[in-house]
């Protein structure tokens, strides 16, 4: 007995060491919502601020002490949707494509030139989008978007940086639609459209939403590539896709650096973080349901 | 003479239909293929542009061995030390914590509540916006634990950032050795951490690899987690430095640094005369590195798996 004792040892220092690393990670991620969360609710416990009027305020002018979030909550929400929407036919069109049209060409090129886009930081994206999407956007609208910085530019950079993301997800999900249900459709007589429009794309469906938005998640959180394009105006509500506008996380950016803190500014520009952090465990919510969804419909 | 009028009108509907749908199937493919065509397109003009907008900056002599304030030719030698110093950094912190988090996932952890909140909490951390974990950082790293602003607490802020990506590439590793090696391994009488160390670690080895280093291809990307914890001000260094706590010593990990993302981020938002070019020149670079981490991250792989595998 005395001779297996040092396995024993052996095994429950192993399980120590890798148990400790994740009671690490779970406790640096308690840590982060404890304190987000603290210094974001100082705004309405500390400084004793109006939640609704903090949410639906109109005007974030910090030197006037008028803190309404609902600038940046427009921006972020009108920045992310346009995103989806431009990126999300290219997206979807290009994953049929390689996955039922031509599976070889897919694996061997489309694949490794579309995790480029991956790769490429995201402050590149925004040097592209400040001296390249801005200067197109004026151009082509000329007196209508006198900067080029806006809602507009800021979802085209966006588009281009969840297009990878999207692509590559629901690339996966098509993927994994089982053969049998396309040679049932072709044995009906149906052409590759049909099968796709009304077989791969249906039975898809859970997947491919998920893949939407985790899409949607990063266009949401990204910071950097929409600060530098937006043009970070956050004293009055946007008025239009071509005017200056800015992001939560934009206003974040520009603003965490002037805060003093402990002061009500500071605190309030918490109180954003912690509305990013909300809407991002939102979205990890929604892919769970999701999933479960889409596993009890396939039995 | 009435039913093979009605079988002939029948066949003339079928053929149209037929025709239709065969329309459709080309029209689909060919505006699918348009749009893959777009696809690629843009991704090659994306890096194109880039590379030569900023290759004649980024080549131009001096540009990688000067200092960002040298009169004659700003560089980014700076820059670019305090990059790759801060990815080294962060894997030392990174790597080890996620290996043992992916290896209790994969080997130890019971199905109860313990490990499911642990991969919610994984999961939590990687659709965090970097920004938040900046935040985070510059009041815990920097303010609670006292370390200022300074290359460990960025280093932790990226940590964070790159946990759940390691975490996740390293779990797929060791899941993909083959069940057999497993089942041989603790049927020899091996336990469950002997057998994780010597045959499971080894065989997963070149997967992990190409991981880490495909993920040393995000963090030195990353700027926006640095912003706050690292400083975004250009750092003097001194490579002569020999005192390990000045805050000019290239290797202290207590003075604040700029990586090259970082420094691209500060050139647009304070814009000098002739930042254009450097910002350029810079963002040229960094894709460069980030490309060329991609590349070394396939090779290394597959250097590593024939190494292994074959004798």
């Amino acid at each position: 007995m005395a001779q297996l004792m040092p396995k024993r040892r052996l095994e429950n220092i192993g399980l120590g060491i890798t148990g400790f690393c994740v009671a690490l990670v779970a406790l640096v991620v308690v840590t982060l919502i404890f304190m987000v969360a603290q210094q974001g609710l100082s705004t309405f416990f500390v400084d004793g601020m109006d939640p609704i009027a903090f949410f639906t305020g109109q005007n974030w002018i910090p030197e006037q002490e008028r803190y309404g979030a609902l600038p940046m909550i427009v921006g972020s929400f009108a920045v992310t949707l346009l995103s989806t929407l431009f990126a999300l036919p290219i997206a979807i069109g290009s994953a049929i494509f390689v996955v039922e049209v031509a599976p070889g060409f897919g694996r061997r090129i489309f694949q490794p030139v579309i995790e480029l886009l991956v790769g490429i930081p995201s402050v590149v994206y925004g040097v592209l989008g400040l001296y390249v999407i801005n200067a197109l956007v004026k151009a082509v609208f000329g007196d209508a978007a006198p900067t080029g910085a806006g809602i507009l530019s800021g979802a085209i950079v966006l588009a281009i940086m969840i297009l990878p993301t999207i692509t590559t997800l629901s690339m996966d999900a098509l993927r994994a639609v089982p053969n049998q249900y396309r040679e049932g459709s072709y044995a009906l007589g149906c052409t590759r459209w049909q099968t796709t429009w009304h077989v791969v794309l249906k039975s898809a469906m859970p997947s491919l939403m998920t893949a939407v938005i985790l899409g949607m998640t990063r266009a949401f959180g990204e910071t950097l590539a929409v600060q530098m394009v937006i043009g970070g105006v956050e004293r009055s509500m946007p008025t239009g896709l071509l005017d200056p506008a800015s992001t939560l996380t934009a206003a974040l950016t520009a603003g965490l650096s002037n805060a003093v803190s402990g002061s009500e500014y500071y605190h309030a520009l918490w109180t954003l973080g912690l509305l990013l952090l909300v809407m991002s465990l939102i979205f990890i919510l929604i892919i769970h349901l999701i999933g479960r969804k889409g596993a009890k419909a396939n039995g | 003479m009435a039913s093979e009028k009605v079988a002939s009108s029948r066949n003339s509907a079928l053929d149209a239909h037929v025709a239709r749908i065969d329309r459709q199937d080309k029209i689909a493919t060919g505006v699918l293929t348009v749009i893959v065509g777009l696809v690629i397109l843009l991704v090659v003009s994306i890096i194109a542009y880039i590379v030569i907008r900023g290759a004649g900056r980024a080549f131009a002599p001096g540009f990688l061995t000067n200092s960002y304030n040298d009169e004659a030719m700003a560089g980014i030698l700076y820059q670019l030390w305090d990059s790759f110093y801060l990815l080294l950094v962060t894997l030392v912190i990174s790597v080890p914590i996620s290996l043992g988090a992916a290896i209790f996932l994969v080997e130890y952890a019971p199905d109860n509540w313990v490990t499911s909140a642990a991969k919610t909490a994984i999961e939590t951390l990687s659709s965090l916006p970097s920004i938040v974990v900046g935040m985070f950082g510059s009041l815990f790293f920097v303010v609670t634990l006292g370390w200022g602003i300074s290359i460990i607490a960025g280093a932790c802020a990226l940590t964070m950032f790159n946990i759940p990506i390691l975490v996740r590439t390293i779990q797929q590793a060791l899941e993909d050795v083959p069940r057999s090696q497993r089942d041989a391994a603790l049927a020899m009488g091996l336990t469950r951490w002997e057998t994780t160390i010597n045959v499971l670690l080894p065989a997963a080895m070149p997967a992990i690899v190409t991981g880490v280093v495909l993920s040393a291809g995000r963090v030195f990307g990353e700027a926006a987690a640095l912003i706050f914890t690292s400083g975004s001000a250009p750092a003097r260094l001194n490579f002569a430095s020999v005192n390990f706590l000045s805050p000019t010593n290239p290797f202290n990990i207590f003075r604040p640094a700029c990586s090259l993302a970082v420094y691209i981020w500060r050139l647009t938002s304070e814009p000098t005369a002739g930042s254009t070019e450097i910002v350029w020149g810079t963002a040229t670079i960094l894709l460069l590195c980030v490309l060329l981490f991609n590349v070394l991250a396939r090779l290394l792989g597959k250097f590593l798996s024939r190494r292994l595998t074959a004798e």
